[in-house]
């Protein structure tokens, strides 16, 4: 490359200096460049620098951070050398950031319109009177619904994928020759996920942008990057083609990290990387990735490896990339155990672990103003009748996007809500009494809930040994020497060490807090444990580990799991059979393996077909609108207003029936079975 | 950050002493802390060190300079200034140290008893309580001890009383945020009672709350006792107090401005020591307190 | 929208009327009446109490009496002082406008100083021109008003006689002659309310500065003081709004003090008097009205809030 490359970041270090007068490095050495019309993937998980660089690009460091060294440069222009006004002229023109959240990124007191108009006064040559044209020629390229009234509406009046597609149109308002976005689609639905992504494509290769992706979603990267660099401990760990690196990736972490995500494809679960990714701060010898990497040798250990470049045009970091083909691909153990992997659903067990009886749950409830004075009719319930049983020792995935109710659901079979009308049964005999404070210690017992947020689940008042006495307490009244030798034990099944014991939730990882609250779980030796999300605000490569974790005491114990996900392919990898809900109603339910091949509700349809592999040659298909719905219609199939294939009026009027197919596969759909 | 040098020792006692730790190592918490310490100190021994009986009464003395012998000088009744400015604080202290514990137990559990409540009793209480807030806080004081006198188990008992609701609704609001949480949630759905939840759950998480709300109560509650005893409804003379000695002094301001300064450096000093020591306590705790005005 | 502004305004009638049920229930749970408590005797003189109690029909059960005097209240008449003399509203009319004057004054001085201070603090975070105003302020704050006040009387009038330390201006006066005795407690009370808003404000700066969007308008090339203004300000200035109101709600309180410490004819110290006069019929109404005064400021400010703040405004437009 004669021509020095169009976004140029040379030995970059970045870092702060800590309240005991230590330099922290945040970004070591590192170096980048960017080709207009290339779009380069930065892939990392938390403490990888990965945000700290795309905004270094734009000559900005968040408050206390510093560049330490290295250069940074665009279209030739030393941007850490740059006067503020100046620096002012180039960010949101011609180079422009795409921020994360773009829901807090929106000033609250602006409108819509205002906002994009701002983007053109600073940096656009038009004229002020042609401003409100323009503006609604941007909104529509970015397909907002009805950019007219849009104009004059405030960021908190639309949905999270609305709102990014106002932060991509303002970013296109200065028409920039480059493009940096952080994680823009973190949060959003896996279906608006989808449309901005390919939005980002089609625009990237028409102004023949240079661009810069930030994510740790390897899907959304494969979609739309021609190389990919991954990051980790704030060094560039591996740098080549998207092919190269997520189909055969030469450095051992990135080859761990996509080993341990859970594919459609794949039928077991995904192999678990161990350990965590260093925070900055902590103090490395050798390569960073040396207590986590199969490959690791004294040298490893010792000396940090430099980025070499190979033959095939790769650059990695590590001193063994020839030997990678010696690292695991698959998860052995699941390997063998691909029939009962799952847990083997036990003839003698039989009998269903847990019913769902007609079951309906409403969250509004009228304030003392509403209830005196308007007299307006009941919403339609947020879940509604929903029929399903789940067989001992099996895992039921329940699927859907925000809305769907599947929290709901779970937070009924707690007793944390009262459902509407409807019961649960718990082994096929004795009914469940709504309420939590109402039921027996033996049903109490037997049922257990994981949350999703590791952080807000654990007490952080609290010690480990403090959090896991709680429940040895209450259900077998251990004391003293008992307690601890079984709080002991409990740490040692999700693999934790016994001197976690007097710890505070404050000193652990997100990993480490969710494995403590699966291990409070497990104290209670429950039949039923119901996961919310558990996985879902864990880093990539943990994921798996705590998947792998749940597999494992499942199979020792034979529990009964009922997995809530948004994500289809972590509930695919773990469940025996599926059930796909929209808006509070099933759609579908059926084993995992069917559910995901077909034939399917048009929902489903939908949602499978918006999740992105991290595969290059895969082309997701984008079938309905991602419109968000704020509840559910009154009447009829719930996916009525969103349905590619409806067929009209009965879609509105009648409940759809249950279709039928093998294995217990059941559609609830007015198509009929022929037709899906 | 301020919870670095708690991460070694997780202890709950331990606790307690990084946090003191912590604040001491703050400016703020380290001048803080001394100025309460010293009046508190004072406030004890001041009347085994105080040169002169306060009451003594001198007339040839009266409203003298400072001199070597009277090193404030003398009142209008010839009281040694040096003396009762010593002893000013011991009735302000023991009154609002023994009313400030009540006030935030009284509030404080009444607030996490409606935060608990929910629903619509809860906001019908909170509108009673916000209308009884609507009156001027000194309006509702003087009403009590005008009928009842300024004794003090009188006086006790107000402070307490009227302070302590304006802790209902930060207990109230703390609650709310503690509930939301998952934890408490998972507490629940482990059938855990209710009690055990409020025990081991909510109050380990409000109380460090509640804790520097204490410490601006008695700020608050110094302030107020002392306009009482300006205006002439706190302390009784001839006990010596620092309000009451400003307000008698005040008169002869123009020629003797020497009564005033001694009350007015001690009484500020201690309120400036307490609402720093409470602001480091805040930051120490990590606790985001919105300005508000008192009461 | 309408209806939400309707609903706000219903609340603050209840909260008044609710506010006047605990003014009167509190003063009936008081041991005696009106008429012991003036005349400070419960056995003697049985005529003259009898007398009393007649002039003010204390006679009749407590729920007529309450019903009589909230009406009253509602068309301005508040009823006799104890004495049987006087007319409550005369009484209060003239020294209600005096407070009036003297809070309108603080506050036109304090709020847009308030307001300047705690942006210039919060955008200035940490270095000059933060520590002095916000060290000045933590003084203002915690150091009683009769405490200030008492030293700027020492300062101002005593050392440099630059202003009177005492109004002498009867109640009756017209404003005008209130200067330039009115200085001192204007500066007094604006003090105070200046120290508590600002902190406010400088929090509320300091808190938006931090935020995404303002780090966005940054990285979209919105020069500084541009993103400043249009960005940023709007933002942390709105929860100023229920600050001044809270603070004005205090200063109702605080202004006792000051009006005693200066000798200033107004409500407040007509308030003080009533009490040392065990005046009750008095003391309750000077109670109504400062509540009503402090509920109204509380409606006011958060209409305005409801305005100004876009999520609000929008929640009930587009439905």
């Amino acid at each position: 490359m004669s021509a020095p490359a169009f976004i140029n970041i040379q030995n970059l270090s970045v870092g702060y200096t800590s309240q005991s007068g230590e330099i922290i490095r945040v970004l070591r050495d590192v170096s980048l460049s960017i080709n207009r019309g290339e779009s380069i993937g930065l892939v990392g998980e938390s403490g990888s620098g990965k945000s700290t660089l795309a905004l270094a690009a734009l000559g900005f460091f968040k408050r206390g951070l510093r560049a330490l060294g290295g250069d940074v440069e665009f279209d030739g222009i030393d941007m850490l050398a740059l006067e503020r006004d100046d620096l002012q002229a180039i960010r949101g023109g011609r180079l422009a950031l795409i921020p994360q959240n773009s829901g807090q990124s929106l000033t609250p007191t602006l409108r819509i319109g205002q906002q994009v108009a701002e983007a053109l006064r600073l940096h656009s040559q038009l004229d002020e009177s042609d401003f409100e044209a323009r503006v609604v020629e941007l909104l529509t390229q970015v397909r907002l619904p009805e950019p007219a009234t849009m104009v004059s509406r405030f960021p908190h009046e639309l949905s999270g994928g609305q709102q990014q597609r106002v932060a991509v149109a303002m970013a296109l308002a200065g028409e920039p020759d480059a493009l940096l976005l952080d994680e823009p689609t973190t949060g959003l639905d896996v279906t608006t996920q989808a449309h901005i992504l390919e939005l980002l494509r089609d625009l990237a290769s028409e102004r023949n942008m240079a661009m810069l992706y930030v994510s740790h979603d390897l899907g959304a990267i494969s979609r739309v990057c021609d190389r990919v660099v991954v990051m980790y401990a704030g060094e560039i760990a591996l740098k080549g083609t998207t092919k190269q690196v997520l189909l055969a990736p030469r450095h051992p972490y990135a080859h761990g990290l996509l080993a341990s995500i859970p594919r459609l494809t794949q039928t077991s679960l995904p192999l678990a990387l161990d350990g965590r990714p260093p925070m900055p701060g902590e103090t490395i010898t050798g390569c960073a990735f040396a207590d986590r990497c199969g490959l690791a040798d004294e040298r490893c250990r010792s000396t940090p490896p430099p980025l070499k470049q190979l033959e095939s045009g790769e650059e990695v970091r590590c001193f063994h990339p020839d030997r990678i083909d010696q690292l695991p691909v698959v998860n052995k153990a699941a390997a063998n155990k691909t029939v009962t992997q799952k847990g083997e659903v036990s003839a003698d067990h039989g009998g269903d672990a847990l019913g769902l009886n007609q079951l309906a749950i409403s969250y509004a409830k009228p304030s003392l103003w509403n209830q005196l004075f308007s007299s307006g009719s009941t919403p339609p319930a947020t879940v509604d009748n929903i029929n399903i049983s789940i067989r001992t020792g099996e895992t039921l995935g329940l699927v859907g996007e925000s809305g769907s109710g599947k929290s709901t659901i779970l937070k009924a079979i707690a007793g944390l809500i009262s459902p509407k009308t409807g019961h649960l049964v718990l082994n096929g005999e004795a009914r469940l009494t709504p309420k939590v404070e109402d039921r027996p210690a033996l049903h109490l017992r037997q049922i257990q809930m994981i949350f999703q947020n590791p952080d807000d689940s654990l007490n952080p008042r609290h010690t480990i040994a403090q959090i896991l006495a709680q429940p040895l307490r209450l259900y077998f009244s251990l004391t003293g020497e008992e307690l601890r030798q079984r709080s002991i034990e409990l740490l040692e099944r999700v693999r934790l060490g016994s001197h976690y014991l007097d710890r505070l939730p404050s000193q652990l990882s997100g990993g480490e807090k969710q494995r403590v609250a699966v291990a409070r779980a497990f104290a209670a030796e429950p039949a039923i444990v119901l996961c919310d999300e558990v996985t879902s605000a864990l880093d990539v490569s943990v994921q798996a580990a705590v998947l792998d974790l749940l597999n494992e005491l499942k199979t020792q114990q034979g529990t009964t799991y009922i997995f809530v996900s948004h994500d289809l392919a972590v509930v695919k990898a773990i469940s025996n059979r599926v059930a796909v809900l929209y808006q509070g109603r099933l759609c579908e339910i059926g084993p995992a393996d069917a559910v995901y091949s077909g034939p399917f509700h048009p929902y489903t349809d939908v949602l499978l077909g918006a999740v992105l592999e991290p595969d290059p040659d895969f082309v997701p298909k984008l079938s309905a609108d991602d419109v968000v719905e704020l509840s559910p219609p009154e009447t009829g199939c719930p996916f009525q207003r969103r349905c590619p294939r409806k067929l009209g009026k009965i879609c509105e009027t009648d409940t759809p029936p249950a279709r039928l197919f093998d294995n217990g596969h059941q559609i609830n759909c007015h198509i009929p079975e022929t037709d899906l | 950050m301020s919870t670095a040098a708690l991460t070694e020792n997780p202890a709950k006692r331990q606790r307690y002493v990084a946090v003191l730790l912590d604040v001491m190592s703050r400016p703020s918490g380290a001048i803080g802390l001394s100025l309460v310490v010293f009046h508190v100190c004072l406030a004890i021994i001041s009347p085994v060190i105080a040169p002169y009986d306060f009451k003594l009464q001198d007339a040839s003395l009266m409203l003298s300079q400072p001199s070597n012998a009277h090193w404030l000088g003398a009142d209008h009744l010839g009281r040694d200034i040096f003396s009762r400015t010593m002893l000013g604080g011991r009735e302000a202290l023991l009154v609002t140290g023994i009313a400030t514990p009540l006030a935030v137990l009284w509030g404080g559990f009444v607030g996490i008893l409606f935060g608990l409540t929910g629903g619509r009793l809860d906001e019908v209480l909170m509108r009673i309580v916000d209308a009884f807030l609507s009156l001027p806080w000194i309006l509702k004081m003087l009403v009590l001890i005008v009928t009842f006198g300024t004794g003090l188990e009188v006086l006790i008992p107000t402070l307490a009383f009227f302070y302590g609701i304006p802790v209902i609704r930060i207990a109230r609001a703390a609650t709310h945020d503690v509930i939301a949480r998952d934890f408490v949630w998972a507490a629940k759905a482990r059938g855990h009672s209710r009690i055990s939840i409020i025990w081991r759950e909510l109050l380990p998480n409000v109380l460090d709350t509640l804790m520097v709300e204490g410490a601006m109560r008695w700020s608050w509650m110094l302030l107020a006792f002392s306009s009482l005893s300006f205006l002439g409804f706190g302390v009784s003379p001839p006990t010596p107090d620092w309000g009451l000695m400003i307000s008698d002094a005040r008169g002869y301001m123009s020629f003797a401005p020497w009564g005033v300064i001694g009350p007015v450096v001690a009484l500020s000093s201690l309120i400036i020591g307490i609402n720093l020591t409470a602001d480091a306590l805040a930051k120490a705790l990590g606790i985001d307190r919105a300005q508000k005005a008192p009461v | 929208m309408l209806t939400m502004i309707l609903r706000r305004i219903f609340l603050g009638l209840a909260t008044i009327s609710i506010v006047s049920l605990i003014i009167f229930a509190g003063v009936e749970i008081l041991p005696g009446d009106a008429c012991t408590q003036y005349l400070e005797q419960d056995q003697a003189d049985v005529e003259l109490l009898e007398k009393c109690r007649d002039d003010l029909n204390l006679n009749r059960p407590a729920h007529q009496r309450y019903t009589e005097w909230a009406l009253g209240a509602l068309t301005g008449d508040l009823g006799m002082s104890v004495n049987g003399e006087a007319k409550i509203s005369d009484l209060v009319g003239a020294r209600f406008a005096n407070s009036l004057l003297l809070a309108f004054f603080a506050l036109l001085v304090g709020v847009p100083l308030a307001m300047l201070l705690g942006v210039i603090t919060g955008l200035w975070r940490d270095r000059k021109p933060d520590i002095i105003f916000s060290t000045i302020a933590i003084f203002a704050m915690t150091i009683p008003e009769f405490v200030s006040a008492t030293l700027l009387i020492l300062v101002f009038s005593v050392w440099l006689g630059w202003l009177p330390g005492i109004v002498l201006t009867s109640a009756g006066s017209p404003i005008s002659e209130f200067f330039p005795e009115i200085l001192l407690p204007v500066i007094v009370l604006s003090l105070v309310m200046t120290a508590h808003v600002m902190r406010m404000v400088r929090s509320s700066v300091i808190e938006v500065m931090a935020s995404d969007y303002v780090q966005m308008a940054t990285l979209k090339g919105v020069p500084y003081w541009q993103m400043v203004f249009r960005h940023a300000l709007p933002n942390a200035l709105l929860p100023a709004i229920n600050v001044v109101a809270l603070t004005i709600a205090w200063l109702l309180g605080g202004v006792v003090v000051i009006e005693v410490v200066f000798n200033y004819p107004g409500l407040g110290r007509m308030m003080i008097d009533a009490i040392s006069d065990r005046d009750l019929p008095v003391v309750q109404a000077i109670a109504l009205i400062v509540a009503s005064i402090y509920v109204c400021i509380n409606l006011t400010a958060d209409l305005m809030t409801m305005i100004a703040n876009p999520k609000l405004r929008t929640m009930y437009l587009r439905k």
